[in-house]
Parts: structure tokens; sequence; C-alpha cells
């Protein structure tokens, strides 16, 4: 049998109890240009990120939906690091927060980029939870990449 | 793997459920430091040693095929192989070996039926009735069925408990519903379906009865020829034998007139590329080499039961159940998901504020293996509003210390998520 060094308070930080209970950026967004859903079929978790892009900038940004502590304070924390960033920041982003919970070599200046975010670091020990660190930041991708003109405004 | 731990104590009188632990190799291990607890019997109980060594044994001195071969190897694997096959009936009290077929498992067995005795009786304006808290093994073959033959999928409601309503049900058996299908117990909420009330109650109308027995078999003795069903679908990895392996028990009228569902060998009398005739039941429905294998495997685990008992494992586990029950509805912020009055084995609840994805984890690392999401019955998880549930479900070798170590462990998380 493996040793198993994992914590599982290195997974549950005090952060990620803060912000699933209470999520910053929580609520629809009336004048969003974009917006996707993120579905785990295995696991029930949904959100929606609504997203407001003007001149290839995040103006800004939220979520709705259910999902455990992991997935809810992940989208929480994204929507607060995002606002403000240009697509091409957030692209950046979203390869550094990729790497940093599936544990791929993260490059230097990764942590410093990814601020508060590291409290994620502990995920990459965890590897069915990595589904739901990632969740609401593919659907923010699938918004992000939407044509204008395909995009619902609702 | 050479790390062992010494399992909890149990405090039942009667029933030497940590003796029997002995008997299962993979209980025995450390998980994240901990002593295994394995709370998971729902999805796939573990194995005995006795299974194990008769699959081992298997390849290490008989291996072959079967009903074929003249020499002595494929002899034995072939009357083992079929010594399986009465065994089975036996178990479950079918009348003839003959209306044993050799799945792959539950969800095999449901899809045969579909698909040959659905399609040559289910036609365009008929209905097929399922029950609220099927798996969706038994959703959506059906489904598949209607969709082809442009008839409907009807539903039997349930009440908050999650017990059938029968009076809604008898309402449902109109002349255009073709065959009824149910599970015996449910995998999510651990009722018992009242299944020989709804046999007789469809065959007053001449409606068919397929039962889903997969969480069934390893809790209760089965009496198909008492229930009077027409199919019976079950797997052998819930009752501690082998994955991969599963029966349908059928009728024998009824699996007579029905059209093969897979093609292959085993299940022709002869074959010309004018005409094959198929083979006799139960091989014109065990198309190609099977996993013989699996069956000396499940073979194995039916005598493992016999040698426990069902009516003892079935004691044991509710008085499980019953304690684990009583102290679950102690804790703050829980709710038992199925509270019917006649349940078995599956422990199914919610926290208040705390998904159960994160429950999974955190018990997990106490070593407490238990299942959380949809379990395979999103229907169900909507019916009661609810994205996922956590479930711990009993097998003969869990103990009331373990229950114990389970209930620390919720504790911990709520501590956790407070």
């Amino acid at each position: 049998m493996m040793p198993d060094s994992r914590d599982i308070r290195d997974l549950y930080q005090d952060m990620i109890f803060e912000h699933s209970k209470r999520p910053e950026n929580f609520h629809a967004l009336p004048d969003a240009n974009r917006k996707a859903e993120g579905f785990n079929p295995l696991c029930g978790d949904h959100f929606t990120v609504f997203l407001r892009l003007d001149n290839d900038t995040v103006t800004d940004i939220s979520f709705e939906g259910l999902g455990c502590a992991i997935s809810k304070s992940s989208a929480s924390m994204m929507t607060a690091s995002l606002k403000g960033k240009t697509k091409s920041q957030v692209q950046e982003l979203f390869a550094q927060f990729q790497r940093l919970v599936t544990n791929r070599a993260i490059e230097t200046d990764d942590e410093a980029e990814l601020g508060k975010l590291v409290v994620f670091s502990g995920v990459c020990e965890f590897p069915v939870r990595v589904k739901c660190a990632i969740l609401a930041w593919h659907a923010m991708m699938s918004a992000l990449d939407q044509k204008a003109d395909m995009v619902s405004t609702e | 793997m050479s790390t062992t731990a010494n399992r909890v104590g149990s405090v039942a009188v009667g029933f030497d459920a940590v003796g029997f632990s002995q008997d299962f190799p993979a209980l025995h291990q450390l998980v994240h430091g901990k002593p295994l607890v394995y709370l998971d019997n729902a999805a796939t109980s573990q194995k005995p040693r006795s299974v194990i060594d008769a699959i081992t044994r298997f390849y290490e001195e008989d291996c072959s095929n079967i009903h074929r071969g003249v020499h002595l190897l494929s002899e034995r694997a072939t009357k083992a192989y079929e010594e399986v096959r009465l065994a089975v009936q036996q178990f479950i009290h079918a009348a003839r070996p003959a209306e044993v077929i050799f799945v792959r498992g539950t969800t095999e067995a449901i899809n045969l039926v579909a698909q040959s005795y659905g399609r040559t009786h289910v036609k365009t304006g008929d209905a097929v009735l399922v029950s609220a808290m099927e798996h969706h093994s038994n959703i959506v073959p059906w489904q598949i069925l209607c969709e082809e033959k442009g008839s409907k999928l009807r539903v039997i409601p349930m009440n908050d408990r999650g017990e059938l309503l029968l009076e809604e049900y008898e309402k449902l058996l109109t002349p255009e519903t073709k065959l009824v299908a149910v599970a015996h117990v449910s995998n999510v909420l651990g009722t018992v379906n009242p299944v020989k009330q709804i046999i007789r109650m469809a065959h007053e109308y001449g409606i068919p009865v397929l039962v889903d027995g997969a969480q069934a078999v390893p809790h209760l003795q089965v009496d198909v020829q008492d229930l009077d069903c027409d199919f019976y679908a079950f797997s052998g990895h819930k009752m501690y034998g082998p994955t991969g392996i599963g029966i349908l028990y059928g009728k024998k009228r009824l699996l007579e007139a029905m059209p093969p569902y897979q093609g292959g060998g085993d299940m022709i009398s002869s074959v010309t590329f004018e005409k094959t005739t198929y083979n006799s039941l139960p091989h014109k429905f065990e198309a190609g080499t099977p996993n013989i294998s699996g069956v000396i495997g499940l073979g194995a685990a039916i005598k493992y039961l016999a040698r426990v008992g069902l009516d003892n494992v079935a004691t044991h586990e509710h008085d499980l159940l019953a304690y684990a029950t009583e102290q679950i509805t102690r804790f703050s912020g829980v709710r038992v998901i199925g509270t019917a009055q006649a349940k078995a084995a599956v422990l199914s609840f919610v926290l208040d504020g705390i998904h159960p994805h994160d429950i999974g984890t955190i018990l997990d690392h106490e070593g407490i293996a238990v299942r959380t999401g949809h379990h395979c019955a999103q229907p169900v998880m909507q019916f009661f509003g609810i994205p996922a549930t956590t479930r711990a479900s009993f097998a003969l070798y869990n103990t009331e210390a373990e229950v114990d170590v389970l209930l620390r462990g919720i504790a911990k998380v709520q501590e956790m998520f407070a």
C-alpha cells in the first residue's frame, strides 16, 4: 500500500470554507453579454457563469448554481480574480490555475500571478476533486470564447 | 500488500461479523492511515477468499472453453459451469435450470428483456411501467425501447418516505400497459418494495413483471416461484461474487417464445448461410464464450452465502441499519432520505449546508468508504429536491463499531464545516 501524506486540511483550507459559505459575486448578471453553464453529471454540480466583456476586458463577472465546497469556493475566487482582466490575461490565468490543480510543473511566476488562488494547491493531491476545482473555470472559458452574436443576453 | 489493521470489534450477539470479515482479504488494510471501514456495499461488496480462490483455481487447473471440447479440461470446466446454474436455480428457487441465463449483470439482463421480449410485445401506443425509484439501468433500456416503438414510459409514484403508491399503481394497469419493471430493493432509499403484491396486481390484468433484484439478493431470500415474477435480474458482484457476471431468470414459457438477444456461437443448433436453428434454453441467450471464471466465482459466492445463512445476514444487517438510523437521527442537521417501513441495508442521508462530495472526501480520510452522488438514480434526487446524497450500505461483515466510526466521521465533517 502506498504511504499517504495527504492531509485533509491541505484540501480544505480556511479560505475555501469562507468562500463556500459566503461566495462573492454569487448572483445573476442582468447586463452580461456572455453566459455559459458548467455541469458535472457525476456529482450533480451545476454552475452558470455570467460575463460582461467590453473591448476584450472582463468588466463584470458573476456566477450562480449548486456544488460542493471546492467547486463553489473556486467559482467565487475565480470571479474575484478575473474582474478587470483582459481576455488574454484571463486565458493565461486559466492555464496557470489548471497547472496548479493538476500539479503539472508550476512555473516560477505562476504563484505570484495566482495570488490567493494558491489555496487550491492541495487539490492536486486529490485527483477525484480536480474536476470540482476546475468546473466553473471551464464554464467561464466557454463563455469567454463565445462569439458575441451567438450569445443570449437575457 | 502487507499492511494490515485490527478490525474494530462487534457488539452484535450471535452473529460473528468480525469472524466473517476475516474471510475478506481486502477489508484488512489501512486507508489514509486508518483501518478501512467499507460501507459501499450497495455499489459492490468485497469478495471472500473462497471466491478469489475459486477463480484462481479455474485458471490454474481447468481453464478451457465450455460446451465444445471433448478433452478433459473442457469437460471439467463445462461441469463446473453448469453446476453453478443448478446452484443459482436453487438459490432463487427457480423451477428449472434452463430458466437461469448467465449475463454480464443486472443491466444486461434488463436490456436483454427490453430488446427481446420488449421489441416483440410492446407496440406503438403501448406503455411500459417503471417506478419512481428505479436505477437508471431499469429506466434507460425501456426508454430506448419506447422511443423505437413509439410507446410510453409511465411511472409508479412514491410518497416522501420512499414507498410506492399502490393505489396509483393500480390505476396505471391499463390495457396498453405491456410490462411492469420494478426494483425489489431501492439502491438509494433501501425500500423493500412489496413485489409479490405488485406482481399479483399486474397479473390480474395479464401484465408480466420484471423485478430488478440487484439490491435484494445479497440481503433477503428470493423465491421467484413464490413471487411469481416473470423475469428477475441480478448481479453477482453485489452478493460477494465477481464483477461481470449476472443472472436473468425468466419463466420458461416466456423465454422460449422470445427471439435471441445476441447471435453467435453456442446459441445455435445448426447454421447454414440460408438458415440458422437456435439452440434450446438457456443456451439460446448465451451467445459467445461466456464469463466462465465469473460463473465459477459466483458459484463460490452462493456457497459462501449459504454457509453464513441469508436469514442470519438479513437479521444482522437489519440490526445494523436500525442502530445506524437511530444514532444518525440524533445529529442535528441530518436528514435521512428513504424512511420506508420496510428497508434493507441502505442508509442515505444529507447534511444541512454540506455537499455530499465534501462529506465523501472527509470520510475517506477517516478510512470510511461510502458512496456520494446521485447513485444512478437522478429521478429519485429530483423527487427529493437534492443534487446528491451520501449513502452508507451494509454487508454481512460490517459491525456496530464500524457504524460508530461512521458517526464520528460525520461529527468531524460537521465540525469542519461549522
